[in-house]
């Protein structure tokens, strides 16, 4: 359902030279699967991320979505970045009414509603960022990007800045959420157990300019276990095949 | 780092307000108050004594006798009417226009290009170059008095919206962008809040400016005002007279700046800074 044909990405710096940060990046992505893309810094997973959201366009090839070429932002595409990005000036409900309004107002009260109950923060729908905690926040951005109900949700290492604790609890969250929903999940992360444990499939992102490396299918039952040997030994066998020296 | 459950943290947000935090701001309220009346009490105090000459600083008892006796002639309130009338008129018209201009520069790439330049320019030109130029265009009266006080008002309130505009976090901007939200939404819902704190900076450093240039355009040439009854003192040898209009003109600044620094706390309670922090430590 999402297809990334032959993408390259190139920016230009501010002398106006060009810097290729993707370069021929084929890859295809089924309906409710869940894709991993890992890589070390630089290799621009989050680029890529960046042109399926639309906020970039690609120098070169096409991000196509249920066959129709991505030329920018859209309901049917949720993103969530590594901060909540929440408004410090508005309530929780009104950062989540900024996906929605181009709705009926009654149907935005409906929807905050809703999808505050299922992040488990229904009581803080008039709560201030500035009063909530880190993972509160992240969970309010996970409403925000999940309240038009997507087909894909993209999430730019989105737990990478909490503690470890609030990190599993999350990790957790998503894969009960993506068990109601599922939406197909792009994931962009540097916790290669998260990718493993999370992910269909995980992509590793090589070099500068950055091409898919290698494609590994993670075929473990869910829910898995973090302690368990398969899910070890594929981490080990990822973190061997990423570029680290 | 405590841990706190969700339950814990959503008692804490429905809970009332402490009670302490209805005394404070009474209790740190009167403290603003005890540095200038320990100063007159030693002022007094020490005139008593006789050690300032009457005729260079007179006791605050003597300041406050010559600015009753005018008030008793009904004079005082006039002065003062007129001056604040300046004030508000010039500051009114110098923030309008800066408000407009500086949105404009801050949104659009393109009037930056064209007008920034230019009003950065004439910023450097000082505010009381203007004074021969205006008297020229608007007589001797009440409108060049007016537009000096705009021209000083205009550029803290240009340069704080404009900068408040374009230093709008870009992530923020981002996610208006994800979900397409169109212009109007994106000024009124991101840009307007984020840019309102600096904006408000801008307003109270041109009201301070507009406090500067009423005195200088009353001490220039006027018949009434604060800045005119400084002159008068000086011209009849009243030091009491002048160092009453100084008082006044320190409450009236203090006051108006007061006001916005009132509205604009309670339009930017979202902020997160150091102030509220220390609100929280004495609740």
């Amino acid at each position: 359902m999402l297809e990334i044909a032959q993408v390259t990405k190139a920016f230009a710096d501010g002398a106006g030279v060009n810097h290729t940060a993707l370069e021929q990046v084929e890859l295809s992505i089924g309906e409710h699967e869940i894709v991993s893309l890992v890589g070390t810094s630089g290799c621009g997973k989050s680029t890529l991320l960046r042109l399926v959201s639309g906020l970039e366009k690609p120098s070169g090839g096409r991000v196509l979505l249920q066959g129709r070429s991505v030329t920018g932002p859209s309901p049917a595409v949720g993103m969530v970045f590594q901060e909540p990005r929440l408004m410090p000036w508005l309530i929780v409900a009104e950062n989540i009414r900024l996906a929605l309004l181009d709705l009926p107002r009654q149907e935005q009260e409906y929807r905050i509603a809703e999808v505050l109950e299922k992040v488990g923060l229904s009581g803080f729908a008039r709560a201030l960022p500035r009063q909530l905690s880190g993972g509160m926040a992240q969970r309010v951005a996970i409403a925000r990007a999940l309240v038009r109900r997507p087909s894909v949700l993209l999430l730019d290492e989105p737990f990478s800045a909490l503690d470890s604790f609030t990190r599993l609890k999350l990790q957790e969250h998503l894969a009960e959420l993506w068990e109601q929903e599922r939406f197909t999940l792009l994931l962009v992360t540097h916790d290669v157990e998260e990718a493993v444990l999370l992910s269909d499939r995980v992509v590793i992102l090589r070099g500068h300019p950055g091409r898919v490396h290698k494609i590994l299918d993670v075929e473990l039952p869910r829910p898995r276990r973090r302690t368990a040997a398969e899910v070890q030994g594929l981490k080990e066998e990822i973190i061997s095949t990423l570029d680290l020296s | 780092m405590t841990v706190t459950s969700l339950s814990q943290r959503e008692a804490a947000l429905h809970a009332p307000r402490p009670f302490g935090r209805l005394v404070a701001p009474h209790l740190s309220g009167l403290r603003a108050f005890l540095l200038p009346l320990g100063l007159l009490l030693a002022w007094q105090g020490l005139s008593s004594a006789g050690l300032f000459p009457d005729y260079l600083l007179p006791a605050p008892a003597a300041v406050y006798g010559e600015l009753a006796t005018l008030a008793a002639k009904g004079e005082l309130v006039a002065h003062i009417a007129i001056t604040f009338w300046r004030v508000a008129l010039g500051f009114a018209t110098g923030a309008l226009a800066a408000t407009l201009l500086g949105a404009l520069t801050g949104y659009s790439r393109t009037a930056r290009d064209y007008l920034d330049p230019t009003l950065q320019a004439l910023k450097a030109v000082p505010s009381l170059a203007w004074v021969p130029l205006f008297i020229l265009w608007f007589g001797i009266f009440e409108t060049s008095k007016i537009a000096l006080i705009a021209v000083g008002v205009f550029f803290p309130v240009y340069l704080n919206l404009m900068s408040g505009i374009q230093s709008t976090d870009r992530k923020l901007v981002e996610v208006a962008q994800v979900n397409n939200l169109s212009r109007i939404e994106l000024i009124r819902r991101i840009l307007i809040p984020a840019t309102l704190p600096s904006y408000l900076t801008g307003l109270r450093s041109g009201l301070a400016l507009g406090w500067m240039f009423v005195i200088a355009a009353e001490l220039m040439g006027a018949s009434q005002g604060l800045g005119f009854l400084m002159v008068d003192g000086q011209m009849t040898g009243r030091p009491a007279i002048i160092i009453g209009a100084l008082l006044l003109f320190a409450v009236a600044g203090k006051l108006s700046d007061a006001l916005i620094a009132a509205v604009g706390r309670s339009l930017t309670a979202w902020q997160d800074g150091f102030a509220s922090s220390q609100e929280r430590a004495n609740a």
